[in-house]
C-alpha cells in the first residue's frame, strides 16, 4: 500500500534535490572546481569593464609589445593595450555571443523536436529532412557561409552558431519527448481534458529538461569555440572590440618573432572558458542522472 | 529468375542511393545561402562607388532580376556544367581554383586523421582492457583536454615551441621550402608527387612542413575518437559473448582482437563521420595559422573581400567532400561488419 511517504511534497524534493547536489559536489571536486570556474567568468561578465586596471582600448605606443610585468600581468600587445584587461573584458562578448546562440537554439531546437517526437508521421519526417541536411553540411563551414552570405555582423555570427547547434537540441528533445509520449502521466493529464499542445508544453517537456540541461552545458563550450573560431577568420567581431578570437589572431602575427602572450593569454581564457562547461556539463550529467555517469 | 546480388553489394547500392537527398539538400542550401538571405551580391559586384543604374544593369547581368525557382534552374545548368562562377578577387573560375587548392587540404587532413586514429584506437583500446590505470587516466585526460582547445590556439603553441623556441620546423609558410620548386602535379599530394619526381630533399622539406599542421588537427580530431573506442571496448568486453570465448580458453589476445576490438570498431567507425564535420572545419583554421595553401584559406581570403562565388564554391565543395567521406565510413562499416558476415 502507497503512504503518504512516498509522495514527497514538492519541498523535500527540492529539499533532496540540494542534499544531492551538495553530495555530488562534495564527492566529485573536480565539478565543485568547475563551478567555482563558472562564477568566475560570470562575474568577470557581469562586472569586467570595472575590475580591470587599464583601459580595453587606450592605446600607448610607448609601452607596446611588453612582456608580462607587475604592471601588465599579461603584457601589452602591438598597440600598448593592456592585456589582461582586454581579456576579462572580452568575457562579456564571447559568453553573449555563446548564451544568445545557445538560447535561441534551445528554444528553436526544443520546440521543433518536440514536435517532431510527440506528433510523429510527417511532421517528424519534415523536421528530420531538414536535420539532416544541417547535418550534412561541416558545421562550421556552414556557419563560414551563412556568416559570408548573410552579412559580416555579430547577430549574424549569432544566429549561424545557433543553426549549427540546432540539430543536437531537436535530436535530443525528439528522442526525450518519444519516450514519454504514451507513458501514464501524459495519458492522466490528457484524460482531464488538456489539449495536445498544452500537455505537450507543460507535462512533457519539463520532464524532459533535466537530460537537455547537461547538453546545453556541453554544448555552450563547442558555441564558445566556435564563435571564436569564426571571428579568428576575421568574421564577425571587428578590430579594435575585446574578443578572444580576435586577439588571438592578432596575437598569431607576433609568435614566430616570439612575443607569446598576445595570444597566449585569450586562448588560455577561451580555452578555460570552454574547459569549465565541458567539467560542468559532466557534473550536471551526475546530478540529474547518475546512471548515465562516465 | 532474379540476379542473385551479393547482400553486401545491395547495401552499398542502398547507401549510395540514400547520399541523393543529402546532396539535393546541399544544392538547394548553397544556393539559397547567396541568393535568398539579406545583403545583394549586385551591390558588391558593382562597388561601393555604383549609383542605382548600374547596379541594376549588373544585377540583371548576373540574372539576380529573374524569380528564385528560374534561378535555380540556372544555377542547377551552372552546376551541371562544372560552372562554379568566377572569383572577383583573383578573376579565375572558382572551380579551377578550387581543384588546384584541393590536394593540399587533403593531403593535410588525411595524413591528421591516419595520425590520430594511430594515436587514439590504441589509447582507447588500453585504456579499456585496463581500467583505472595510468593509461585509462591519460585517455580520460586526453579525452577532456582535447575538445576543449581550439585548434588556431594549439596550432599556435606547437609554432611557438617547435619553430621559435627550437627552431626544429620550418617557419608556418605553405607547403614547402622556397628554396624547392614544387613538384610536377600527379595526384596533387607533395609527399607522393615529389617521391615520383625523385626529388627525395623536397620529400623532406614537404614532410617538415606538414608536420605541425597535421599534428595540430590530429589533436583535435584525437579526444571524440579515443572517447568512442574506449566507451565501446568496455562496453563489448562486458558483454555475454566475450564472456563465453574468455570461458572458453581462449588466449587474451583472440580475445581482444579476434572477438572484442572487430565489434568494438564499429560505433568507432559511425563516430568518425562527426569526426570529419569537425575535422574539416577546423582544417579552415589549421591551414590559417599556417598559412597552408588549401581551399580553406582560399575561403577566407574571399571572405575578408566579400567574394560570393569563391565563398558559395567553397561551401558546396567542403559539403560533398564530407558527404563522399560518410558514404566512405559507410561502405568501409559495411564490409567489416562481422555480423553481415553470416548472411551471405
Amino acid at each position: 500500500m502507497a503512504s503518504i511517504a512516498d509522495h514527497p511534497t514538492p519541498a523535500s524534493r527540492r529539499n533532496s534535490f540540494w542534499r544531492h547536489f551538495r553530495y555530488v559536489l562534495a564527492s566529485n571536486p573536480v565539478t565543485a572546481v568547475a563551478f567555482a570556474l563558472f562564477m568566475m567568468f560570470v562575474t568577470a561578465a557581469l562586472f569586467g569593464p570595472w575590475l580591470v586596471p587599464y583601459d580595453p582600448l587606450a592605446t600607448d605606443g610607448a609601452s607596446a609589445l611588453q612582456p608580462p610585468s607587475w604592471s601588465h600581468w599579461f603584457g601589452t600587445d602591438h598597440l600598448g593595450r593592456d592585456v589582461f584587461s582586454r581579456v576579462v573584458v572580452a568575457t562579456r562578448l564571447d559568453l553573449s555571443i555563446s548564451v544568445a546562440a545557445v538560447a535561441l537554439s534551445f528554444a528553436a531546437g526544443s520546440a521543433l523536436g518536440s514536435l517532431a517526437g510527440y506528433y510523429g508521421g510527417w511532421t517528424d519526417r519534415v523536421v528530420g529532412r531538414c536535420l539532416d541536411t544541417i547535418m550534412a553540411f561541416p558545421l562550421f563551414v556552414l556557419a563560414m557561409g551563412i556568416v559570408a552570405a548573410a552579412g559580416n555582423t555579430i547577430e549574424n555570427v549569432i544566429y549561424a552558431t545557433a543553426l549549427i547547434n540546432l540539430p543536437f537540441y531537436a535530436r535530443m528533445a525528439r528522442a526525450e519527448v518519444n519516450v514519454r509520449r504514451e507513458s501514464g502521466f501524459v495519458q492522466a493529464a490528457k484524460l482531464s481534458g488538456n489539449s495536445d499542445l498544452r500537455v505537450l508544453a507543460m507535462h512533457i517537456f519539463p520532464n524532459s529538461l533535466p537530460p537537455m540541461m547537461v547538453q546545453i552545458s556541453l554544448n555552450m563550450g563547442w558555441a564558445i569555440l566556435n564563435a571564436a573560431g569564426l571571428s579568428f577568420i576575421g568574421l564577425g567581431v571587428r578590430p579594435p572590440t575585446p574578443e578572444w578570437g580576435i586577439m588571438v589572431a592578432e596575437g598569431a602575427n607576433f609568435i614566430v618573432s616570439g612575443e607569446w602572450w598576445l595570444a597566449l593569454f585569450p586562448g588560455a581564457a577561451l580555452m578555460l572558458a570552454v574547459f569549465t562547461f565541458n567539467l560542468l556539463g559532466d557534473g550536471l550529467r551526475d546530478l540529474v542522472d547518475p546512471l548515465r555517469r562516465t | 529468375m532474379a540476379i542473385a546480388i551479393p547482400p553486401k553489394a545491395r547495401l552499398i547500392g542502398r547507401r549510395l542511393l540514400q547520399a541523393a537527398p543529402a546532396i539535393a539538400g546541399i544544392v538547394i542550401i548553397t544556393f539559397l545561402l547567396t541568393r535568398a538571405l539579406p545583403g545583394d551580391p549586385a551591390v558588391y559586384f558593382a562597388g561601393p562607388a555604383a549609383d542605382e543604374a548600374s547596379i541594376a544593369e549588373i544585377r540583371k547581368q548576373l540574372g539576380l532580376d529573374r524569380s528564385l525557382p528560374v534561378q535555380f534552374l540556372a544555377y542547377l545548368g551552372d552546376l551541371a556544367t562544372g560552372n562554379l562562377g568566377t572569383s572577383i578577387s583573383t578573376g579565375q573560375p572558382v572551380l579551377t581554383e578550387l581543384i588546384t587548392r584541393l590536394p593540399a587540404s587533403l593531403e593535410l587532413t588525411l595524413i591528421a586523421l591516419l595520425l590520430s586514429i594511430a594515436v587514439a584506437v590504441p589509447l582507447g583500446v588500453l585504456a579499456a582492457t585496463r581500467p583505472d590505470s595510468w593509461i585509462d587516466h591519460l585517455c580520460r585526460f586526453v579525452v577532456t583536454a582535447g575538445v576543449s582547445l581550439p585548434t588556431f590556439f594549439t596550432g599556435l603553441a606547437l609554432v611557438y615551441l617547435f619553430y621559435y623556441l627550437l627552431g626544429w620546423a620550418p617557419p608556418p609558410m605553405g607547403r614547402l621550402d622556397i628554396l624547392y620548386l614544387p613538384p610536377d602535379p600527379v595526384t596533387g599530394f607533395y609527399l607522393i608527387d615529389t617521391v615520383i619526381a625523385g626529388d627525395l630533399q623536397a620529400t623532406l622539406s614537404a614532410l617538415q612542413h606538414l608536420i605541425l599542421p597535421a599534428v595540430t588537427l590530429a589533436l583535435f580530431t584525437l579526444a571524440p575518437i579515443a572517447r568512442m573506442t574506449r566507451a565501446a571496448m568496455l562496453q563489448v568486453l562486458a558483454s555475454d559473448f566475450i564472456r563465453t570465448a574468455r570461458a572458453a580458453g581462449l588466449s587474451r589476445r583472440k580475445v581482444l582482437f579476434g572477438y572484442a576490438f572487430r565489434n568494438a570498431v564499429l560505433p568507432v567507425i559511425t563516430t568518425l563521420g562527426m569526426v570529419f564535420s569537425f575535422a574539416l572545419g577546423a582544417n579552415v583554421l589549421v591551414e590559417k595559422v599556417f598559412a597552408w595553401p588549401g581551399i580553406g584559406s582560399y575561403a577566407i581570403e574571399a571572405l575578408v573581400v566579400s567574394d560570393y562565388a569563391a565563398v558559395q564554391g567553397f561551401v558546396l565543395a567542403m559539403a560533398l567532400l564530407f558527404v563522399a567521406l560518410n558514404l566512405t565510413i559507410d561502405i568501409i562499416y559495411t564490409l567489416v561488419d562481422p555480423r553481415l558476415r553470416l548472411e551471405d
